[in-house]
């Protein structure tokens, strides 16, 4: 199919951009890699009358630590997240989570402010700045506001972010020796949106874990943090038996049902993501990211 | 391969196909790469119901968007477009409803065309179709295979059943056999309904010109000659004025093979509006609107002896085929090669099979890859598992036991075929010699103890291809079953072919120029081709049914004798030697003992300017042939095997190792052949594991995009090693070759799916149903 006819806008600041994305005059959505947006205006499933394009905005670009907190700018590609030493070495778990986003060609355009701001519950990233205690930076023609991650994901496609808003950038604490993540996905094929899926993020003190944020993906309409389970986990020594009483907190917790997969088999294997990933937390050298 | 030393080459040479480079280079010239003059774009209005009358179509708003042209709908379509029945003759009680281009009165699947609107670009037409107001009221749909055979809903009332045929064939003593096996296996297969995804979807420009009452199709299908044989019938104009062109197509599978109705109302579009009018099917609506296939429910048993010799098989196939027989071929050919497949490599005494096909409010079913055969050999192949299991003999064991040998040829199979070559001991050793079968074996065996679900599945199959006119021409359907080619020597001594075979990318032109380089004797970059023009070449069938290489590459290879002939005749008018003695090597003209006389192009020279040198001799400098097998197939067979190990805790199956042994005569080119067993491989893979259309209850199709319905990728694989069975040459005058086409899809799924029961079986669970989705496989093991 071809697109509705819509306007296409290129901003040269980021001012230019919060002014036209504030402007009433028409339905915007603004235009960063385009791997969502585009298929959907081209399904005819969106139609907005105006296209802001925020690629050439450099600062956006932005991939440096600052404060003890490595900032990534919106437009940062997925590409760049994983393969950047520097993510390797500050933020493991965001470089483990990025092969599993999509493919490559998808992966060259894409970008991290994008796959936040559209917040499909089946992708990645969010989930990832849920355990990691993300802040989320939005600016508006009225000031910039910063928004926890836990507070950012609203719902289905739907954030805190107001439709005057650009996602300018998202911070995340600079990792440190204790720190331990580990990353889970089951998709049906490699690339494939997750049918469930997990990024975990902890403290290792002692025998112990602390700091434990679980946040799984895939089966509900946003991320959601696993509270009890982390809290079991940083009850005591990581044990088999621990695992096992944090895995059936999972069989309360909501889990949508879908042709492709069924809430059971969803629920299933948010159960054993969440087994191999607390695992992995307490074993990180026999940890296995598949 | 017969590897007779009479064939020279290239014939038997690894030559990458000729298209390659061209097409990667981004010069390929696909039918939407045309612009004519002219040229309005249409797309269509569909129906979003699976079953609804049509009340009331309001067009006016989309009748008034500037750079609309038209908005036709049935009624317009109808003043010069014939609906149709997709009928066969062998078939007298096949319930052939009829049905027009764009639904009329009443739509019977959720996608059906509705209406056409014209505009003049694609963007503006879409827009328009979004106004087309179209008043429905749906009706009771029929979705599942056994509600449309049980159920009170008929979806055409003037046959009073939803079955559209029942076809049924019994040998032997069935009764008997089963009551005195010493092991009976049962089981009820599913398997999920499907389609071919080519890279390409469907498309085509239709150019009516009025003044000659001249239509020119530039189509992306594998048949242009049946397209201008339907075209020309149901547009009522003479044959000879509809052309026909294919020019690069991206994938077939079967998928371009027929009539589709927004096809040929695209061609009435042009005949109303005289104009040339475009449409290409949009990734999203080809999941509705192409042809499905393969959504099957088959009761099966197998009766064995004592000593594992099979006594009879007996099938119940049920075939849900959408809302219509598909036209020209009609719908009955997918249950007939489960009644004709089942137990195909094997001996055995008795055979019940019954084949019902019904019509349902799905999306139109139509002749995939492999077309009914994967299912039987799914059925064949599961069910010996089984009883083998069941009766504690090795499976592999039984297949040896039973496989038809080089003694029993020509091999009458209670299914009524006679199969004149098969080669399944060769296949056998062949695989013995690569594969430690029972150190795999142990090593599954091994992981079992060790709690992992580790399987191996083998898989015989056996492949018709290259098929005679018994079926089609005989049933009053107008498919050819031969093929032609056309040589022309050119003035500087190389060849031009024009041949009735077509290409989707199989590679089969490469083949052909192989043989007509080894024909005539002349150097490969010699020979150029052209093909997928009714305009140019001899009525041929195209692609379908694995048969260009066999049939088309034989009509090259008496093309390019007889063109030989011709040229050594003039060669040894000039050189006043015998033409007996005379040879063609590399171009050039050689004696007995080797050495050059004449270059072709100077026999060119002479015969196209000079030949007045050649008194007497009227040089044509062309020479054609054309060829069909006058036997219902060539059969290639082999044997697939798959190692497979699960995820208890994911249910994902991950293949570990695929071999294919495979016997199709002569192999024309080792590189292409190989490739085309991989990707249909591929293909069958796809079925076993991931792909599958899901409907609902009411008709509606839950999963049709390419982010929801699965194919299979290069991740997702093994390496699939292939290897190539020697069996001696059938005998008769020509080159031996038998198709390779749909050798990969047939046995596949069956060896997947052997696999994974293999897996199971240490947990004592099954699976009978493909795709084996982790769910099912989980669901199975009694996880969730």
């Amino acid at each position: 199919m071809k697109l509705a006819d819509v306007e296409y806008v290129r901003a040269d600041t980021v001012e230019h951009a919060l002014a036209l994305i504030a402007a009433q005059d028409a339905e915007t959505r603004v235009l960063a890699g385009g791997q969502s947006l585009m298929p959907l205006l081209a399904m005819r499933l969106a139609a907005p009358a105006r296209l802001v394009d925020i690629n050439r905005l450099a600062e956006l670009e932005r991939l440096e630590v600052v404060d003890g907190r490595l900032v990534i700018g919106a437009l940062v590609r997925h590409h760049r997240i994983a393969t950047d030493p520097l993510v390797a070495r500050v933020a493991p778990l965001l470089a483990r989570a990025a092969p599993h986003v999509a493919h490559p060609a998808i992966r060259n355009r894409g970008t991290f402010g994008g796959s936040l701001a559209h917040a499909d519950p089946a992708s990645e990233f969010p989930a990832c700045t849920l355990a990691l205690n993300a802040e989320m930076t939005l600016a508006s023609m009225s000031g910039r506001r910063t928004v926890r991650a836990d507070a950012f994901f609203e719902g289905l496609y739907q954030t805190a972010a107001r439709p005057d808003e650009l996602l300018l950038e998202v911070s995340v604490p600079v990792a440190t020796e204790a720190s331990r993540f580990a990353f889970v996905e089951f998709s049906r094929r490699n690339g494939d949106y997750a049918l469930a899926g997990i990024a975990a993020a902890a403290t290792a003190d002692g025998d112990r874990l602390t700091g434990v944020r679980l946040a799984l993906f895939g089966i509900g309409d946003t991320p959601v943090l696993a509270s009890e389970a982390a809290a079991i986990l940083e009850s005591g020594p990581v044990t088999d038996a621990l695992v096992k009483q944090a895995v059936a907190t999972l069989d309360g917790i909501e889990v949508r049902d879908s042709a492709t997969a069924g809430e059971r088999y969803r629920r299933h294997l948010a159960r054993v993501a969440l087994k191999r990933a607390a695992l992995a937390l307490a074993r990180p050298e026999a940890a296995s990211c598949r | 391969m017969t590897s007779s030393p009479a064939l020279p080459a290239p014939i038997g040479e690894r030559v990458p196909h000729r298209r390659t480079r061209r097409l990667a280079h981004g010069r390929g010239r696909y039918v939407g790469d045309i612009k004519i003059p002219g040229m309005l774009h249409g797309t269509f209005v569909r129906c979003p119901h699976a079953h609804a009358r049509i009340d009331a179509i309001d067009m006016k708003a989309a009748k008034s968007l500037p750079g609309v042209v038209a908005v036709l709908t049935s009624a317009d379509i109808a003043k010069v477009c014939k609906p149709w029945r997709g009928v066969h003759g062998l078939f007298p009680s096949l319930n052939a409803p009829l049905q027009h281009a764009l639904a009329i009165d009443t739509a019977r699947w959720s996608g059906e065309p509705v209406a056409l609107v014209v505009a003049t670009s694609r963007s503006i037409a879409e827009d328009a179709a979004g106004l087309v107001d179209v008043e429905y009221t749906p009706l009771p749909a029929v979705a599942d295979p056994e509600s449309a055979r049980d159920g009170t809903t008929k979806i055409h009332p003037e046959f009073g059943t939803n079955v559209c045929l029942a076809a049924s064939h019994e040998s032997g003593d069935v009764d008997a056999a089963f009551t005195g096996a010493a092991t009976v296996a049962a089981e009820t297969f599913r398997f999920g309904r499907h389609t071919g995804v080519p890279l390409e979807p469907r498309g085509l420009i239709a150019e009516f010109d009025p003044t000659e009452r001249r239509l020119t199709v530039h189509h992306s299908h594998q048949c242009p000659h049946q397209m201008q044989n339907d075209f020309a019938v149901l547009l009522d104009l003479p044959e000879h004025r509809v052309r026909v062109i294919a020019p690069d197509v991206g994938g077939g599978f079967g998928i371009k093979q027929q009539l589709y109705g927004d096809e040929i109302a695209v061609c009435a579009a042009s005949m109303l509006l005289g104009r040339p009018v475009a449409w290409f099917a949009d990734r999203l609506e080809s999941f509705t609107a192409d042809i499905h296939a393969r959504e099957h429910v088959v009761q099966g048993r197998v009766a064995l002896s004592a000593h594992g010799d099979i006594l009879a098989f007996e099938v119940d196939d049920l075939h849900a085929i959408g809302p219509y027989s598909q036209f020209p071929r009609s719908s009955a050919g997918e249950g007939r090669a489960v009644l004709t497949q089942t137990g195909a490599p094997y001996r055995f005494d008795a055979l019940r099979a019954r084949a019902t096909a019904v019509f349902q409010n799905k999306g139109m079913s139509g002749h995939y890859r492999g077309v009914g055969q994967p299912i039987a050999c799914a059925v064949t192949e599961l069910l010996l598992d089984k009883a083998a299991r069941k009766a504690g003999l090795d499976p592999i064991d039984v297949r040896r036991r039973n496989m038809v040998r080089s003694a029993d040829l020509p091999w009458r199979a209670p299914t009524g075929v006679v199969y004149p070559r098969l080669a399944f001991e060769e296949c056998f050793a062949t695989l013995e010699a690569h594969v430690d079968l029972v150190g795999l074996r142990r090593d599954c065996a091994d992981a079992r103890k060790n709690g992992r679900l580790r399987g191996l599945g083998l898989a015989c199959f056996v492949e018709q291809t290259s098929r005679g006119s018994g079926f089609y021409g005989a049933g009053g359907v107008a498919v050819s079953s031969r093929d032609g080619c056309t040589l022309r020597l050119e003035p500087n001594g190389a060849v031009r072919c024009l041949s009735s075979i077509t290409e989707q990318g199989q590679g089969t032109e490469t083949g052909v120029l192989q043989v007509i380089a080894a024909a005539v004797g002349v150097p490969l970059d010699s020979v150029d081709i052209l093909t997928g023009d009714t305009a140019t070449s001899f009525h041929g069938g195209g692609t379908w049914g694995s048969r260009c290489m066999a049939i088309g590459g034989e009509a090259a290879w008496r093309a390019g004798r007889a063109l030989r002939a011709e040229i050594l005749t003039i060669a040894a008018h000039l050189l006043q030697a015998d033409s007996t003695a005379l040879d063609i090597r590399y171009g050039v003209v050689v004696d007995a003992g080797g050495a050059a006389r004449m270059t072709l192009a100077e026999v060119g020279a002479v015969g196209h300017f000079r030949p007045h040198d050649l008194p007497g001799l009227n040089p044509q400098l062309v020479a054609s042939a054309s060829y069909g097998p006058d036997t219902p197939f060539r059969a290639g067979c082999g044997i697939q095997l798959a190692v497979v190990e699960i995820d208890p805790d994911s249910g994902m199956v991950r293949l570990d190792r695929f071999v294919v042994v495979h016997e199709c005569g002569l192999v024309v080119n080792p590189l292409l052949v190989d490739e085309q067993i991989r990707g249909g491989v591929v293909q069958g893979i796809g079925a076993a594991l991931l792909e599958e259309l899901l409907y609902d209850s009411d008709g509606q199709l839950l999963n049709g995009s390419m982010a929801d319905y699965l194919l299979p990728m290069a991740p997702e694989l093994c390496d699939i090693e292939l290897l190539h069975a020697h069996a001696a040459a059938q005998g008769g005058d020509d080159l031996g070759i038998a198709g390779v086409g749909e050798a990969g899809t047939t046995g596949a799924s069956a060896a997947v799916l052997c696999a994974v029961n293999d897996a199971l079986f240490a947990r004592g669970v099954s699976i009978a149903q493909i795709p084996c989705t982790p769910e099912r496989v989980l669901t199975a093991l009694g996880v969730i």
